[in-house]
């Protein structure tokens, strides 16, 4: 039996770096110490997708990897404009290799993001991102509000290592050096673990953010009695104590990107951060899901100039989130093929885009078997990242780690597939060329 | 490796002192040769009427890493400002402040430069700027890991002990593949973290030192090895009005140290930034002269210009605080980013308006300075990219160096202030070649210790690494050497064509230099037990986690700092 210390989880934007992995003779995952519940069945691991496997007449064929390969360079080879799709749940070097295959084949490369956090990066965009690594919060922060995200749900380590219940410096007493804060809709989980429970009508985020922007700035006159089902009084009891505090720090997560104002939203979130900032330290953070979801963000960022939804079809990267992300191109039926890495668009996308992807090529790469690979033509199953494969990933924090591999497996790795479809890619469009 | 042979170009070697010789440059397996084996069989370059340097060495341009990458993410407005589609062997290029790490290999070997150090890495996101430095293209590169404002170095400060604090010293520069020791806003950085700021003798809050202190220290901790760099010192209130005086007494800091190796020991970085007389923004002053004075007079001290070009750009910095007070004074977006225990990261979009009269005495120190320092082997063209100014700009800033002309044609563009609260217009000095070469090549290599390591100069043994101006060194019209600088007719990295007639012709991956500290083992066996510590009680990574591992270095240069004697 081997025992691996301080492995990292691939799961969810926290990548708890703490774990204790024991595998026994056989090479399989024996047992998994220190990961939450999700994260450990995520490294004992499921029911993968055993074989590469080509549609014909309507049913998977299993085949070699290159023949699944081969098939698949010739359908984006093939294609006028082909979006490339995912990118969240595998490391950097496979989001490198695969902007440069968007690169050579001019495609639509765009990840999860645009889904999810993407309001918040255009929120960014319009104001700026005043923030932190977790290590600020864990050693700093005294009042810690969790804004429309149920780390309990979604981050179940998030508190017990960054948060609320972890010690530091300046906060040696743990939670009780701190006040935690949650602003959701509904009572979830997390709320029941507050010291103070703001309860927002739904949609309503917007106007709250207002308002305390508002008294943050020295105007609460402005502000009505009542605002979105939250009381005034307890509006200005929340500023006080933001006021008096140290160090706040505002974790927002879905329940803030996809309610009505969307990204205005957060930048609202954004403003009133830096209207704490006026009588504090004040950072604000996007709870982000997928494991490194943002290290794609990053990678296109230093090569493409852009964090996501980017259109490579005129040679230069063309960035207009609206027109250019994946689900814009799916509704308007404009793209006719797309490869699909480590996610699952047919359960996530608007019944309009997944019935145009149904209706294309779809060339899908992952572990595991999804309600995409209902439709996919191509099937490529691949290695677990962090568990299988190593490489780089980026915390919620933007912090880069290294994931490793701590088992061998039949799967080929990400970037390799990406990669080896990259060349087979090039080979057909240099014959054409002749 | 075939051989190159460049013929008749007009040489600029200021290290072994070539200024301006028509000679033959050799080149074989990357290296300058004394002859060549075949000449018949070599390719021939014909440099006949052109100028020829060194590739040229940037000691201080952000691009690669956390903070660059978040200034990109925050303006693609700056994107598009630089976009350029794929061609030949180039991939596409985006950004004119804040260019994609391809755009940023390219167009440094299109102005002949060949290396270039990344002045701020924040040790935790480490592996973050070396990913980008692999993916920069065809130059060398390395960087500065910034110590100064770790809670390790201000405990030992505290302490003072000096010996655990060079040993810490010596494990971080290792575990982070840097290449020196960076300090930026020592003490305040880390105040940032709770809001506040502060001076050069002032407290550190919870901390019983002074930013004086931890420069102090962390110079005789650089020394303890024969390390090829000083310190290289972003001192405290960049920016300030009335700064000058911080920095004069910054200089003085370390004044009596003696250096373990042959070259300065402090190396203040983009110094416009720090030579500000006045009291506010209404009385604010060019105290240039005070600074070159100092710099004149003293010959512990090396600078890099961090020269203004006029126009929108990018700022950013580790000096939180600073970034928080432009943002406060322009209103504009504003991305902040604190490192536990270690450092920050602000970043303001920035306009320098020629109708501003601040801004137009800022533009005018940098080249004051370049002017008024005597020596230029103390003195490193800058612009502290991007935060005076995208890099692209250094051709502006050489024609303006050379041209006494285009200087007074300028003054007249900008607010007028300037012909009272600076002394630009009074000064006739224009540099010639020569001296461009020093300051954009020789004296950055000799400061950063790599004209030991090949760069810097066309000696036999040297790195071929080779810059061909289509220009006349007789040439002195300041438009034709703009352009001439821009788009060098020839680089040569390593011997192989990189750029032809200003255009991308092959794109290389570059090396990272980096240095390793040779601590004794007992004495790093002892730090060891307070890093464990350490990272128990605060980091949210653990220590095993930290180090940036092999993969991000494919293409390694090590150089071994043994204890000095
Ligand atoms: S909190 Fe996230 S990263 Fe940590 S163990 Fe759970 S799933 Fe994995
Ligand atoms: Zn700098």
């Amino acid at each position: 039996m081997a025992v691996y210390t301080d492995v990292l989880c691939p799961f969810c934007g926290c990548i708890c770096d703490d774990i204790v992995v024991e595998v026994g003779e056989d090479g399989k995952i024996t047992k998994v110490k220190g990961a939450c519940a999700i994260g450990r069945s995520k490294i004992m691991g499921h029911d993968r997708m055993e074989s590469p496997a080509i549609r014909e007449d309507g049913e998977l064929r299993d085949c070699s990897y290159d023949e699944a390969i081969k098939r698949a360079a010739e359908i984006l080879a093939d294609a006028r404009r082909p979006l490339l799709y995912g990118w969240s749940s595998t490391v950097c070097e496979t989001d490198r290799a695969g902007v440069e295959l968007a690169v050579e084949i001019g495609a639509i490369i765009d990840n999860t993001a645009s889904v999810c956090h993407g309001p918040s990066i255009l929120a960014i965009q319009d104001v700026g991102l005043p923030s932190c690594t977790l290590g600020q919060i864990r050693n700093r922060a005294d009042i810690v509000i969790y804004w429309g995200s149920n780390p309990v749900f979604a981050h179940p380590n998030h508190m017990k290592r960054y948060s609320y219940l972890s010690k530091g410096r300046f906060t040696p007493g743990g939670k009780k050096d701190r006040k935690m804060v949650v602003v959701d809709v509904r009572e979830t989980k997390s709320a029941k673990l507050a010291d103070l429970f703001v309860k927002v009508r739904p949609g309503g985020d917007f106007l709250v953010f207002s308002a305390l922007r508002a008294i943050l700035r020295g105007h609460e006159d402005v502000v009505p009695d009542e605002v979105a089902g939250v009381e005034k009084k307890d509006l200005l009891s929340l500023a006080e104590m933001i006021k008096n505090a140290n160090f706040i720090i505002t974790f927002f997560g879905m329940g803030v990107t996809h309610s009505g104002a969307r990204h205005n939203n957060i930048a609202n979130a954004i403003e009133f951060t830096r209207a704490a900032h006026l009588h504090t330290k004040a950072t604000i953070m996007p709870m982000r899901g997928h494991y490194n979801v943002n290290g794609f963000n990053q990678v296109c960022t230093w090569l493409l100039g852009y964090p996501f939804s980017i259109d490579l079809s005129q040679g230069y990267p063309w960035y207009n989130p609206g027109e250019t992300g994946a689900v814009d191109v799916l509704v308007h039926g404009e793209c006719d093929a797309a490869l699909i890495i480590s996610s699952d668009p047919a359960s996530h996308f608007p019944a309009d885009a997944v019935r145009h992807l149904a209706r294309i090529p779809v060339i899908q790469i992952d572990p595991y078997p999804n309600p995409t690979t209902e439709f996919a033509d191509v099937v490529i199953p691949s290695a677990i990242c962090g568990v299988e494969a190593e490489g780089s990933v980026y915390r919620m924090d933007s912090v880069p780690l290294r994931v490793r591999k701590i088992v061998d497996s039949k799967f080929m790795a990400d970037e390799e597939i990406i990669r080896r479809i990259l060349e087979e890619v090039r080979a057909i469009k240099e014959k054409e060329g002749e | 490796m075939a051989e190159l042979l460049i013929k008749n170009g007009v040489v600029f070697d200021p290290i072994n002192g070539v200024k301006g010789e028509k000679m033959d440059i050799c080149i074989r397996d990357g290296k300058i040769v004394e002859s060549l084996h075949d000449e018949h069989g070599a390719r021939v370059i014909d440099a006949s009427g052109c100028v020829v340097m060194p590739g040229g060495v940037d000691a201080h341009a952000h691009i690669a890493g956390g903070k660059v990458n978040a200034g990109r993410l925050l303006r693609p407005e700056d994107g598009r400002r630089g976009l350029e589609p794929k061609r030949g062997v180039c991939k596409p290029c985006t950004g004119y402040s804040v260019p994609n790490t391809w755009a940023t290999g390219y167009r440094y070997a299109k102005m002949g430069y060949t290396f270039v150090m990344e002045p701020a890495m924040p040790p935790l996101t480490a592996r973050h700027t070396h990913e980008e430095l692999v993916d920069t293209p065809i130059i060398d590169k390395a960087a500065l890991p910034l110590i100064d404002n770790n809670w390790m170095t201000l405990q030992y400060v505290r302490d003072e002990n000096y010996e655990m604090l060079s040993a810490y010293v010596a494990w971080m520069i290792r575990a982070t593949r840097g290449y020196g020791i960076k300090i930026v806003n020592p003490g305040g950085t880390e105040a940032w973290g709770f809001a506040k700021n502060c001076g050069l003798d002032d407290p550190v809050p919870h901390w019983d030192v002074t930013p004086a202190d931890i420069i102090r220290a962390l110079a005789h901790a650089n020394e303890r090895y024969e390390m090829p760099h000083s310190i290289h010192v972003h001192g405290n209130m960049l920016g300030h009005p009335g700064n000058y005086e911080t920095t004069l007494r910054t200089f003085d800091v370390v004044k009596g140290i003696s250096a373990s190796m042959q070259r300065q020991t402090m190396h203040t970085t983009h110094i416009q930034f720090f030579c500000y007389g006045g009291t506010s923004w209404k009385d604010f002053e060019s105290k240039a002269d005070e600074i070159a004075k100092y710099v004149n007079e003293n010959e512990h001290i090396t600078i890099d210009l961090g020269s203004i070009i006029l126009g929108d750009t990018t700022t950013m910095t580790a000096d939180g605080p600073m970034e928080y007070t432009l943002y406060r004074l322009t209103g504009r977006k504003w991305t902040n980013h604190d490192v536990e225990l270690e450092t920050g990261a602000g970043i303001v979009p920035f306009l320098y308006s020629s109708r501003n009269p601040v801004h137009s005495v800022q533009w005018t120190i940098g080249l004051e300075l370049a002017l008024l320092i005597k020596n230029p082997w103390k003195v490193v063209l800058s612009t502290d990219h991007p935060n005076a100014g995208p890099f692209i700009g250094y051709p502006i800033l050489i024609s303006m160096l050379m041209s006494k002309k285009r200087r007074d044609e300028v003054m007249k563009e900008v607010h007028p202030a300037v012909f009272d609260r600076s002394s630009l217009a009074s000064i006739d000095r224009e540099l010639d070649f020569h001296e461009i070469a020093i300051i954009t090549r020789a004296s950055a290599a000799k400061i950063l210790g790599l004209h030991n390591h090949g760069k810097g100069h066309l000696g036999v043994g040297a790195d071929a690494d080779v810059a061909i101006y289509g220009i006349s060194h007789e040439e002195s019209d300041a438009g034709a050497v703009q352009r001439a600088f821009l788009n060098a007719k020839y680089t040569i990295k390593c011997g192989e064509i990189v750029v032809k007639d200003g255009e991308i012709v092959a794109t290389p991956e570059g090396r990272t230099f980096y240095v390793e500290p040779e601590c004794e083992e007992s004495l790093m066996n002892e730090v060891m037990k307070d890093i464990e510590r350490l990272f128990k009680e605060y980091y949210t990574v653990s220590l095993s986690n930290y180090p940036v591992q092999d993969v991000y270095t494919p293409h390694p240069y090590v150089i071994k700092a043994p204890m000095s004697g």
